[in-house]
């Protein structure tokens, strides 16, 4: 492998965790409005 | 030169790595599925002329109950409609043009509070909106299947637990915006469809932008397909406007229609039946936590149920949904007879997961069936069952729990003769399961028509 061929899936991995956060952290606040809404259902 | 939104332009490479084509997906389906929160904004929209209070000339409740109707008639009559465009355009071009749709619906029906034209409203978030709302849902799912030949249901899954997890994210940030904008002069209504629209649009953009297809003779590394076809599990391909000439599309048509129809039918109504039907037990608060509950489920139901699919088999998966719900809704009366909220939620909680479930798998199922060359299209066809279960589920238990009341029935003992009935639809939505054969020989494309796209 080569070292251009390695920093491209160096950058790829960056790219894939900056990518997953921009998508998972809304969906988790959503998330954990909803849960905190279901829990009226225990209290 | 390949324009911008051509399908060479978007044709990756073999060392793209598939796992940046799922976010690209939930980019999208993240905001599209704020369509199913759209309630929050009904109030305060029959304040915006009388701002603390309704005026005479404010909207009514069932003047605004029209947006979301449209949005969900345009979002079916979208996707089956521009299900075929997105197979010749491919998915940046359909996704882009969702955006355009989605955002530009926002920003009409800000104007449209603005000068307090509810047509705008219709216009603006009903009928662009809605189209927004159909092309974004199916843009993406035939790309994830071509990426992921390995988990198609694990991937169409991600996405479409994305437009469970959009209400999530939709309700709070709508609710927050307008408690930011609200002033003497303002419900804050106008200034939250602005900011929204705007951010959504950014987003179906990245979304757009990120999406890319896979190179033709493309496979995972390490991964080689079956020498012998899987039972129900087709190599080759139908066409889309063929597929409409199989059996096999209208029973799928009629699987998930019974099962929506179904799950709406509890999802609908669930904090007035929970209520009722545990009178004095469950305060209004506790109602919208059982719908939280439920909304969360429906959601991880998605993801869950379409990845187990992977490795029990679509049939045998809605086989599952199937038994399973119909012994859970015939036993939902007797939890509600007991006493035993407990094994009630529990009971309603699995249901709605499956709900959830027979939304993310169906896409698999009919690649499994059709091939995955025309599933897109062929998927956007087939989610007009969604928007006629989304009329059928609430008109059925709305009306049947009607004309119990009106001779005699208790209100608490309403809803038994419903669930009976959501109990029956699941039964035939098993026999229709059952009916599920391999597409007759015929129908399928000749070699050359797939390597030339050609059509049937």
């Amino acid at each position: 492998m080569t070292a251009s061929e390695n920093q491209g899936k160096e950058n790829h991995a960056v790219l894939l965790v900056l990518f997953w956060a921009y998508v998972l952290i809304p969906l988790g606040w959503g998330v954990y409005q909803t849960f905190k809404k279901a829990l009226a259902l225990f209290a | 030169m390949p324009g911008f939104f051509s399908k060479e332009r978007i044709t990756a490479g073999h060392r793209y790595n598939r796992w940046l084509i799922p976010p690209a997906a939930l980019a999208v389906h993240l905001c599209i599925g704020q369509a199913y929160a759209f309630s929050v904004f009904n109030e305060p929209m029959t304040r915006v002329l009388g701002i603390s209070q309704s005026a005479p000339d404010d909207w009514k409740l069932t003047t605004l109950g029209w947006i979301y109707s449209l949005a969900i008639v345009f979002l079916g009559l979208s996707a089956a409609f521009g299900g075929k465009w997105l197979e010749k355009v491919g998915p940046r071009r359909t996704m882009f043009t969702a955006a355009c749709c989605f955002g530009g619906g926002f920003i009409l029906s800000a104007i449209g509070v603005y000068l307090h034209q509810v047509w705008l409203l219709y216009l603006g978030y009903g009928v662009i909106g809605g189209c927004g709302l159909g092309l974004g849902y199916v843009s993406p799912v035939s790309t994830l299947i071509k990426w992921f030949p390995d988990r198609r249901g694990m991937a169409t899954g991600l996405a479409i637990m994305g437009f469970g997890g959009g209400a999530m994210i939709g309700a709070p940030l709508g609710v927050m915006l307008m408690k930011h904008f609200e002033s003497e002069t303002s419900v804050g209504v106008m200034e939250a469809f602005v900011v929204m629209g705007v951010l959504y649009f950014i987003s179906m953009v990245i979304g757009s932008l990120a999406i890319r297809i896979p190179p033709p003779d493309w496979k995972p590394e390490g991964w080689t397909p079956p020498v012998e076809s899987k039972k129900m599990v087709t190599k080759r391909h139908v066409h889309i406007d063929q597929a409409l000439k199989t059996p096999q599309f209208y029973l799928l048509w009629a699987i998930l229609c019974l099962n929506v129809t179904a799950g709406i039918g509890i999802l609908g109504q669930a904090s007035v039946m929970i209520q009722e039907m545990f009178k004095g037990a469950i305060t209004p608060e506790a109602a919208a936590g059982f719908v939280g509950l439920l909304s969360l489920f429906n959601m991880g139901g998605r993801f869950v149920w379409s990845s187990a699919s992977d490795y029990l088999g679509r049939q045998n998966t809605y086989f599952l949904f199937f038994a399973l719900g119909t012994f859970l809704y015939s036993m939902l009366p007797t939890f509600s007879g007991e006493g035993n909220i407990v094994l009630f939620i529990a009971a309603s909680a699995v249901i709605l997961s499956m709900y959830g479930g027979g939304f993310a798998t169906i896409p698999a199922y009919l690649a499994d069936i059709f091939g995955t060359k025309y599933v897109g299209g062929i998927h956007g066809r087939l989610l007009t069952a969604w928007a006629t279960a989304g009329v059928l589920g609430p008109v059925l238990v709305n009306y049947i729990r009607e004309y119990q009341i009106d001779h005699g029935v208790a209100k608490a003992d309403a809803y038994t003769t419903t669930l009976y009935i959501m109990a029956g639809l699941l039964m035939v939505g098993f026999i229709c399961n059952l009916m599920m054969k391999e597409v007759h020989e015929q129908h399928y494309m000749k070699h050359d028509e797939v390597e030339n796209g050609e059509t049937a």
